[in-house]
Parts: C-alpha cells; sequence; structure tokens
C-alpha cells in the first residue's frame, strides 16, 4: 500500500473542495511538486506553499487539520493517519489525487 | 456627486449596492468570497477605499480579506503573489515552507495577559478559550492600516499594519471577570466596537454574554460598565457581569452617550457607561439587536423590536423600524414600505446603518435576504435586494 520515499521530485494532485477553490482561485485539481518523502504532511507542505491563500485553511496556522475537513486517499479515509506517514503509491505516482475534503454536516 | 457604498455581509459570501446621492436607482455588485461566511465588512473612515471583510468557515477557518479600491478587488493581508515560493525553491533543499503566523492567537503571555485558560462554558463549567471567528472589524478613524477585531471567544484583538497581523488586547480579557464570561446563544462572542473621536484613548465594546466594557488608555485596561442593567435571565439581575448586550450606539459630537439594545431592555447612558436607565418605553418589545443613532439628530434613535428571544421575528408579523426624536421613551413605528403582515424575518446586530449625506439615510437586512433604504430618516422604505442570502451585516460609507 505504501511506499519509501521517492528520490525524484513526485507530482502530487489534489482535489480541492469548492470553498477553497474560491478562496485561491483554482480548478478542482492542482498539482504540486514534493521533493521528498510523499506524505500528508509534505503534499500540504507543498500545497501551501504554492498556494499561500490556502495557508491555516486544510490545517490551523498551528499545523493541525481542522476538525471539519477530511483527506481521502485511494478511497480510504487517512485524515486520522499520521501525517508523516507515506501515501499510497498511487497517490506518489500521480495515478490517484489527493482527496481534500469538507465533512459533510449540515451543507 | 456624493454617494452611498452598502457593505453587506451574508451567510454565502459579501454583496456590495452602490447609489448616487439620490439613493433611488442601485448597482448590486458581488457574491464576494461566494460560498463563505461573511460576518461584517466595514470601510475605513481615514480612506474609503480601504475595505476590510472577515470572511469565515466552520470548516476552513478565519480569512481576513482587505481591498484598496473601494471593494472591486481583494487580497489577504501578507499574501501577495509576488511572495509565492517557486516550487523549486521550495523542493531544492527539502525545506518545508514557513508556517503562517496565527492570525488571531490569545495573548498567554505572564507580562501583558494575565492569562486566562478558560472561561465559563453552557453549563457553568471552565471551558478554554477557543478562537472561532471575527464577528466584527472597526477600522481606526484616522489610520487606514489601524484596525480592531471582536472576535468569539470574546476577545479583542488590533492590527496595525493593514490585517497582516493581530495582536490581543489582553487587559480586556485580563482585567479579572474573564472566568466569569458566559457564552450567549450565537458563543461568546465581542460583536460591537466603539471609538470616541473626541478622545482616541477611550473605547467601548460589548460582549455577549459578559456586558458593556470601557477602556480610558486606548485598550491597555478595562472595566466592566454595566451598572444600571437589569437582566432577569440572570441568577443576579444586577450583576456587574454577565449581561447579553445586543448592540451599542454612539453619536459622533457626544460620546458619552451611549445607547444600548439589551437582549431585554433598551438603554441610554449620558456618563459612557457608568450609569445607565432604560428608555424604552412604548416599544411593542423592548428586546431587539441592532440600535442606530441619526447622523445629525443625536437623540434621534432607531431600533427593530423582535418579538423575544424564542421567537426571533417581528411582533404581530409586521416588520417595523422605530424611532425616537427624544433619545428614548417615546418610540414612533416606521411602516411605510415595510411589510405589515406575515412578515418572520430577523434583523441581526450588526445589520442597521446610517449615512451621513444632507438627508441621513437609514438602511437593514433581513435574515430573509432583504435590504431596505430608507433615504428620509425612516420616513420611507424601499427594498433594494429581496432575495440574498440570510444578511448579517451591513455597514454603510459616504461617499465624496
Amino acid at each position: 500500500m505504501s511506499e519509501a520515499p521517492s528520490a525524484r521530485p513526485a507530482r502530487i494532485r489534489v482535489l480541492l473542495p469548492d470553498q477553497l477553490q474560491r478562496l485561491a482561485k483554482l480548478e478542482r485539481e492542482v498539482t504540486v511538486t514534493v521533493g521528498g518523502p510523499v506524505t500528508q504532511r509534505t503534499v500540504l507542505d507543498a500545497l501551501e506553499a504554492s498556494f499561500p491563500a490556502l495557508r491555516g485553511t486544510i490545517r490551523d496556522h498551528a499545523g493541525r487539520r481542522r476538525p471539519k475537513v477530511r483527506i481521502f486517499a485511494c478511497n480510504e479515509d487517512v485524515s486520522h493517519n499520521p501525517p508523516d506517514e507515506p501515501l499510497p503509491k498511487a497517490i506518489a505516482s500521480g495515478a490517484e489525487p489527493l482527496f481534500v475534503l469538507g465533512a459533510i454536516s449540515g451543507g | 456627486m456624493s454617494g452611498v457604498r452598502i457593505l453587506v455581509g451574508t451567510r454565502k459570501g459579501a454583496f456590495i449596492l452602490s447609489a448616487d446621492g439620490n439613493r433611488k436607482h442601485w448597482t448590486v455588485d458581488g457574491p464576494h468570497f461566494a460560498g463563505w461566511e461573511v460576518y461584517h465588512l466595514k470601510g475605513s473612515p481615514a480612506d474609503p477605499n480601504r475595505i476590510y471583510a472577515s470572511q469565515t468557515s466552520s470548516w476552513f477557518g478565519q480569512i481576513i480579506q482587505r481591498s484598496s479600491d473601494g471593494g472591486r478587488t481583494w487580497e489577504q493581508p501578507g499574501i501577495d503573489p509576488a511572495d509565492i515560493p517557486k516550487i523549486d525553491e521550495v523542493q531544492e533543499d527539502g525545506s518545508m515552507p514557513a508556517p503562517a503566523p496565527s492570525l488571531f492567537a490569545y495573548d498567554t503571555s505572564a507580562e501583558t495577559g494575565k492569562p486566562l485558560t478558560t472561561h465559563r462554558w453552557y453549563d457553568g463549567t471552565p471551558h478554554p478559550w477557543e478562537f472561532a471567528r471575527v464577528w466584527h472589524l472597526e477600522p481606526s478613524l484616522d489610520d487606514p492600516d489601524t484596525v480592531y477585531a471582536g472576535v468569539e471567544d470574546a476577545a479583542l484583538f488590533k492590527s496595525t499594519d493593514g490585517g497582516q497581523s493581530w495582536q490581543e488586547l489582553a487587559g480586556l480579557r485580563g482585567h479579572g471577570s474573564g472566568t466569569e464570561w458566559d457564552p450567549g446563544a450565537g458563543g461568546l462572542c465581542l460583536h460591537t466596537i466603539l471609538l470616541d473621536r473626541q478622545n482616541p484613548d477611550r473605547m467601548y465594546v460589548a460582549i455577549s454574554s459578559a456586558g458593556a466594557f470601557r477602556t480610558d488608555d486606548a485598550g491597555q485596561t478595562w472595566r466592566p460598565i454595566n451598572q444600571g442593567l437589569v437582566s432577569e435571565q440572570i441568577p443576579n439581575p444586577t450583576a456587574e457581569i454577565g449581561h447579553c448586550v445586543h448592540n451599542l450606539a454612539m453619536h459622533p459630537s457626544r460620546p458619552d452617550v451611549l445607547f444600548m439594545q439589551k437582549h431585554w431592555d433598551v438603554m441610554r447612558s449620558d456618563d459612557g457607561g457608568d450609569a445607565w436607565h432604560e428608555v424604552s418605553g412604548n416599544l411593542p418589545s423592548d428586546f431587539g439587536f441592532p440600535i442606530a443613532v441619526h447622523a445629525h439628530e443625536p437623540e434621534t434613535v432607531y431600533v427593530v423590536p423582535i418579538e423575544s428571544d424564542s421567537l426571533h421575528y417581528p411582533p404581530e408579523g409586521k416588520l417595523r423600524v422605530y424611532r425616537s426624536r427624544g433619545g428614548g421613551h417615546e418610540w414612533e413605528p416606521l411602516t411605510r414600505g415595510l411589510p405589515q403582515e406575515h412578515c418572520y424575518v430577523n434583523i441581526l446586530r450588526d445589520a442597521m446603518s446610517v449615512d451621513t449625506l444632507d438627508q441621513c439615510g437609514i438602511y437593514f437586512g433581513t435574515t430573509g435576504g432583504q435590504v431596505y433604504a430608507s433615504p428620509d430618516g425612516g420616513d420611507h422604505w424601499t427594498a433594494i435586494v429581496r432575495d440574498l442570502p440570510a444578511v448579517l451585516s451591513v455597514e454603510v460609507q459616504t461617499l465624496p
């Protein structure tokens, strides 16, 4: 399921929820480059570096995932996984996107 | 020709309504920040092109937006496109981007904060302070880059760099009663900030449901100003702390005269809040949220009576603004152009404002999405728009 860190920079696809697309003026899918291990932390770091308007929105300003934000990889909820745990190979290869979404709670 | 610009915050974005001084023909611009709650927008008195907005989401946190061109374009202070690092630069050394500083971090320093760790929760138990959102933004009277923010959980913050960084004025939470503050139905929110044009060191804030507070040293120290308030809903109705103040209003020419819409009761103080007395008079209900003062008549006051705290709609289904020309006690209903049957909307605390044109205009927004305007001090009303998302705030800028 997971893979060792890649030596080559990885191009990671990320799907964003509507509100964040509007905030940062982005399409639903964006691509970011991760140089080291492909983990939630490195992908979100790269995302925030590329699109600073997203800082503080998926993770709060202390770096904690916001309670109503969930993150899926290959149809698996990885929101509660350790942030430094490698993401699945299909994410690291760009075959599948990392899916960031707001929890469905009241519309 | 002079004109007005109405800044409307709603549950699903912001709108800007503009007209010339006749206030008959309006343009509607928006939604800005579509899909996000916009609790409040307000323009700088020192530069009307500078506008601040509180964009917030229970999911994605608090965003501060700033415009320098009257609301045509917006930016997040501190996030300049030129500052965006190139991806290659970030990746070459493997370093992580510097985390953005917390926008609204409570002061926990021993030096300045007398740091508080808890306030009271709904059930009376201690509860940690947790930032939720900015309810109100109050730009400085003379510096476009200085702005105050009233937040939930209740605290007052100040920015002197155009909203990029914020520092808590911790003397408010730390003055001694903070551990006794209870949240109101909408949360423990600091929702009202009044600046004294004649005394830059004096400022007033109101907190639901802690009460009203005043500083006389530019925010360093604070004291509660709730003497004369009577709230039957709390164990000690005349307690110093615990009153659910909904809104305060002041005429700039008489900053010692304050008007208050409390949870129940419309109140008045003639001594900067040292003592209050009730001026509800003949109102059909003295429950309500906003209160406003005529731009040129310091004794002319407006409220919108609401049936009760459980029935958040106008009495008898009739939307009526009440005006007192004598600073309270005697009130007249203003109904021309407002629905007088089957009306069950609410008007929230920051959703009424006045312009300063020669013939004072008054404006309010409803939870039903209407924004009503009266260009003649309340005698006649028309709806500028009828179908916006629920309106959270209405602020008016009078343009040269």
